[in-house]
């Protein structure tokens, strides 16, 4: 568990955010994500080999609700968000796959 | 050099529910654009998810049917990616612990021999919202985010486009035979993903994995496969590298076409969804819903065949509608005449729902009426001619058969005196035939017959007639 910090693609980081970033922003947020790792890799120090991976604090299980059908919220108050709409679609630039 | 194709099929399937997976709003298929929608499906920031116990347990129902391992704790997770039809940029689905392992779809190939296509996993997670494309702008419809959706994996161990179109059929039949989804194409309730790639026979690793989408239909499924494989394997000939890559199937021209090449591939980031705890699958709740597993289709048709003694295919035709064979089995409690109920349903009743543009569950006819429709026919009361027509008045008036037999004076003649009388008055009006028939002519007998049908207006007892009828031809 003591992997090295690698560096980081900051270039990827960003496409996967879509975030257009100056040369400047990006050594900046590089130096200060690779600051981040370094934090979290403290927890390395830590012996957890009898501890259950976990992504709750509370061990809490089965939080469920029946079938049942709510009212919906109304359409002036769905669409009061909406750029664009049009016959109660959300109009949007056109999307286009990449590839 | 002789190639082999490999194909895996991801396949999801609408899960039937009231409301959606993590909200209230209703499922209704074609409700106006956006009136089923909350900010929980519209994915607005501070909105929390909560999850609906019906979803899960039918998954697992589909889970037990296909013999999957039912997962003991299972979570759900995001996947992140950025897309008009999920407007909170992830997905809630099920990365590394799903709750369905194994299984399979057992399948008839062409030859009749029987092969089992063995799945990965089942997991359940959210649908998207629905776009569709203007001139220049795309519209969004969010009824559809959040409805919830199974997705079956199939292992890659189908080997052609038949084998696919046999595996969806059967998972199809099973799906809606427990209601688990009703499995509505032209409603997108069942769509699919494949996975193909080709390499030489005897080669031990795969090709490059290209992936179809865009299939509406089972048929599509096929006819997409029937295209795509050919394709690779004279590319290949040709010397061509194949690449990992995602393809659209265009139905009208019936080609596949470049959609995103691996460097464009989704790069999802899975990790744990913070807003839903795990579920813990105990065995009061497994016990609970193994009850409600309903017979196989595959099953139901051979205790057709051997509790009521049918044929292959009229047990075929009967369990491919679980309303159906519901609607043959509550009529033959009450008959004792089971191959005669199922002439009755796979013909005449198909014939007339489907006429009438009305399902199984609309059907006019109760099915004790006509159970006692076939008891009366087999008790001699009346004949099978006249039952065609108490059948067409029971599907119109929704009425008794003996009501219709008495209220029209139906009833068979089988009153030997009644009988001799028409058979008399059939004798003297036709004197040609008789001479005929004393003269040899065998074949007499049956114009005799039938005249004696016509003048009783098909009420008296055909063998009864009959018999009658050939006593006074040779007696006379």
């Amino acid at each position: 568990m003591s992997e090295k910090t690698s560096d980081i693609d900051i270039s990827y980081v960003a496409y996967l955010a879509r975030l257009g970033l100056t040369e400047a922003e990006a050594a900046q947020f590089s130096a200060q994500l690779k600051d981040i790792l370094k934090a979290v890799e403290k927890l390395n120090e830590l012996d957890v080999t009898n501890v259950e991976p976990t992504a709750h604090a509370v061990p809490l299980t089965n939080v469920l609700r029946k079938d049942e059908v709510q009212p919906s919220i109304a359409s002036a108050d769905v669409m009061r968000n909406a750029p664009q709409q049009a016959r109660g679609l959300f109009i949007v630039p056109k999307i286009v796959e990449q590839g | 050099m002789q190639y082999e194709a490999i194909i895996g099929l991801e396949t999801h399937v609408q899960v039937k529910t009231a409301s959606k997976m993590f909200c209230g709003c209703a499922t209704d298929f074609g409700a106006p654009p956006n009136t089923q929608v909350c900010p929980v499906c519209l994915g607005y920031p501070g909105s929390l998810p909560v999850m609906n116990e019906e979803a899960v347990r039918k998954t697992i129902l589909a889970g037990l049917m296909l013999g999957c391992d039912i997962a003991r704790l299972c979570k759900w997770d995001r996947k992140n990616y950025f897309y008009p039809d999920m407007p909170k940029n992830y997905q809630i689905s099920q990365y590394d612990m799903p709750l369905c392992r194994g299984g399979g779809v057992d399948i008839k190939l062409k030859d009749s021999r029987e092969v089992r296509i063995g799945l990965t996993r089942i997991h359940l997670e959210e649908d998207v919202a629905k776009n569709s494309h203007f001139e220049t702008t795309s519209g969004v419809d969010f009824n559809r985010a959040g409805l919830p959706l199974m997705e079956v994996v199939s292992e890659p161990e189908i080997k052609s486009p038949d084998e696919a179109f046999a595996y969806l059929t059967a998972l199809k039949e099973i799906l809606v035979s427990g209601g688990v989804s009703d499995c509505d194409m032209e409603k997108g309730q069942l769509r699919c993903d494949c996975n193909v790639s080709v390499r030489p026979v005897g080669q031990k690793e795969f090709g490059a994995k290209i992936e179809i989408k865009n299939m509406n239909t089972i048929s599509g499924v096929r006819r997409a496969l029937a295209y795509e494989i050919p394709r690779q394997i004279v590319a290949l000939e040709k010397g061509e590298k194949i690449s990992q890559e995602t393809r659209r199937w265009d139905d009208a021209p019936g080609v596949t076409s470049v959609m995103r090449t691996k460097e464009y591939a989704h790069d999802y980031r899975y990790f744990p969804e913070p807003d839903l705890m795990p579920v813990v699958v105990s065995d009061a709740m497994l016990a609970q819903i193994r009850e409600l597993l309903p017979e196989l289709p595959e099953a139901k048709r051979q205790r057709f065949m051997q509790q009521y003694g049918l044929p292959e295919y009229d047990a075929g035709v009967l369990v491919t509608d679980a309303a159906l064979a519901a609607y043959y089995e509550q009529a033959v409690r009450w008959s004792k005449n089971p191959k005669s109920i199922s002439n009755w349903v796979t013909t005449e009743l198909l014939g007339k729902l489907a006429e009438a543009k009305l399902t199984i569950a609309e059907c006019p006819i109760a099915p004790p009426q006509l159970a006692e429709l076939v008891t009366l026919i087999d008790g001699g009361q009346i004949s099978g001619k006249i039952g065609k027509d108490v059948f067409a008045e029971m599907f119109t008036t929704g009425k008794s058969p003996s009501a219709i037999v008495k209220d029209k004076s139906l009833a068979q003649v089988s009153d030997t005196a009644a009988i001799e009388a028409f058979v008399d008055e059939a004798i003297a009006k036709n004197p040609k035939s008789v001479m005929d028939f004393k003269a040899g002519n065998q074949a007499a007998i049956n114009f005799l017959k039938g005249q004696v049908m016509k003048l009783s207006k098909g009420k008296v007892n055909p063998q009864m007639a009959g018999e009658i009828l050939l006593r006074k031809l040779r007696g006379s």
